[in-house]
């Protein structure tokens, strides 16, 4: 249980890192927060040759407003984020979703841009990043771009980046007027990955029918999975408990293909989304009510 | 490959200069290279929370961190929290889980020490709910945590007390 050896660098600033990742490519591993990268190299299932630490790269930890919500530095712990007043105030999906992630001593080292770039399927962060149309900038030496967090996500542990990229910070838009927002999921023990878990923004329109819902998984399939066919039962509609539960059996019967594994079976995995889905979608519908009735 | 980096880390407001691998884990510099055999060595990969320190005030898993990576930085361990080896020296903490028998192999109470230390300086007068949750990162395999609840109940009464 001791990792392999690896030459580390530790630049100071994101062109030197850059140069780092271009150099090495393939054979070097980013390291930010750790929290999932050295349990593996532990394990030694992964053996980078070469480790770049982003932890002294000071423009990298940030969280500030822009004109239209929230920027936040690759490197910002995930500590930092759950307890940032800004985030708690123009991004609250994700304040209220940070507790779910491990446990306080992994997220005072755990960053908000590392768990969005491992793509593990069953955390939390990627899933929220889709469900708020999120956008991330990725820089290699080559130049950088923006890209999608739909975009972003191809497969199991699996990024749109190139190994010579580095992701250096989100984007995280405000929500519509008249939108509610609500997160949940299922584990069997707190701070455990979650067997399943949804995300759901509800924006409500003048007349009180559905603008348009977003409803997105974690952990029952190989990224972010989102309920296109559940968002469309939603869209235009009266937002009923009658329609929440239809949305939810769709959802689950239709939109996601879980996998068995030791933790839950597929048809567990199932029965779990449906059942989130229905606590999320209701939950959200009710704070976008809260929130129109504030604006009156 | 294996070249050895310099490092100075303060740990227990002791500083100590070494020469590392890059790939020796915090854990292992602490045990070995320092000799502080109370942080201790449970899963290595950052779920037992038997190996929690402090970095800097904030408690982490030693495990999951490169001793490299404490360069220039302030550690403590379990071994900071009493002043002395007496019974009277040890932390209100310590005496609490000695008092309620908040330990029976002893395996991951340092973990939790460094876990609640930091949780009880920020919230002195905790529910027991807040508690529970507190202690979620660090598992025990005796005791069933009813007796560290309890222990780590008196505990933060002797803090708020020695804090008066």
């Amino acid at each position: 249980m001791k990792p392999a050896a690896f030459d580390y660098f530790a630049p100071k600033n994101i062109e030197e890192a850059l140069a780092l990742l271009g150099e090495h490519g393939y054979d070097a591993k980013p390291l930010a927060g750790g929290q999932s990268l050295v349990p593996t190299m532990n394990f030694r299932l992964a053996q980078p040759t070469v480790l770049v630490d982003l932890n002294g790269i000071d423009e990298l930890f940030f969280i500030r407003e822009s004109g239209d919500g929230l920027r936040i530095g690759a490197m910002t712990r995930q500590r930092a984020v759950e307890r940032s007043p800004l985030v708690q105030r123009r991004a609250p999906l994700i304040h209220e979703t940070m507790p779910h992630i491990a446990h306080p001593q992994i997220r005072n080292r755990g960053t908000f841009g590392g768990s969005l770039a491992h793509a593990d399927p069953a955390s939390e962060l990627p899933a929220l990043a889709v469900t708020l149309d999120a956008r991330l900038r990725v820089q290699s030496s080559r130049g950088e771009r923006w890209v999608a967090a739909r975009d972003f996500y191809l497969d199991l542990f699996a990024t749109d980046m190139q190994p010579d990229e580095l992701l250096v910070e989100i984007a995280i838009p405000d929500l519509p007027a008249r939108t509610g927002w609500a997160f949940d999921e299922v584990a069997r023990r707190h701070g455990d990955y979650a067997m399943a878990g949804a995300a759901a923004t509800v924006t409500l329109a003048e007349d009180g029918t559905i603008a348009a819902a977003r409803l997105v998984y974690l952990s029952v399939g190989d990224f972010p999975t989102q309920a296109v066919q559940a968002e469309a039962l939603l869209t235009g509609e009266q937002p009923t408990a009658a329609l929440i539960r239809a949305a939810a059996e769709t959802a689950a019967a239709q939109d996601i293909d879980p996998g068995s594994d030791i933790h839950a079976s597929a048809d567990y995995r199932r029965h779990l989304a449906k059942v989130l889905a229905g606590r999320v979608l209701a939950r959200a519908v009710e704070r976008a009510k809260m929130t129109a009735d504030d604006r009156r | 490959m294996s070249r050895s980096i310099p490092i100075t880390v303060t740990v227990n407001t002791t500083e100590y200069s070494r020469s590392v691998e890059a790939r020796l884990l915090l854990s292992d510099f602490l045990r070995h290279d320092l000799e502080l055999t109370g942080t201790h060595v449970g899963c290595e990969h950052g779920v037992c929370g038997a190996c929690t320190v402090l970095l800097d005030g904030a408690p982490v898993r030693s495990c999951l961190l490169f001793a490299v990576q404490a360069n220039g930085r302030e550690v403590m361990t379990v071994e900071g929290l009493s002043t002395g080896p007496n019974p009277e020296q040890m932390h209100p903490l310590q005496t609490g889980f000695w008092d309620a028998h908040g330990l029976q192999c002893g395996y991951c109470t340092p973990g939790i020490l460094m876990s609640i230390v930091p949780f009880l300086e920020e919230n002195p007068d905790p529910s027991e709910q807040e508690i529970r949750e507190a202690l979620s990162g660090n598992l025990c395999r005796c005791t069933g945590y009813q007796k560290i609840v309890e222990a780590v109940q008196v505990g933060a009464r002797l803090m708020r007390e020695t804090a008066k």
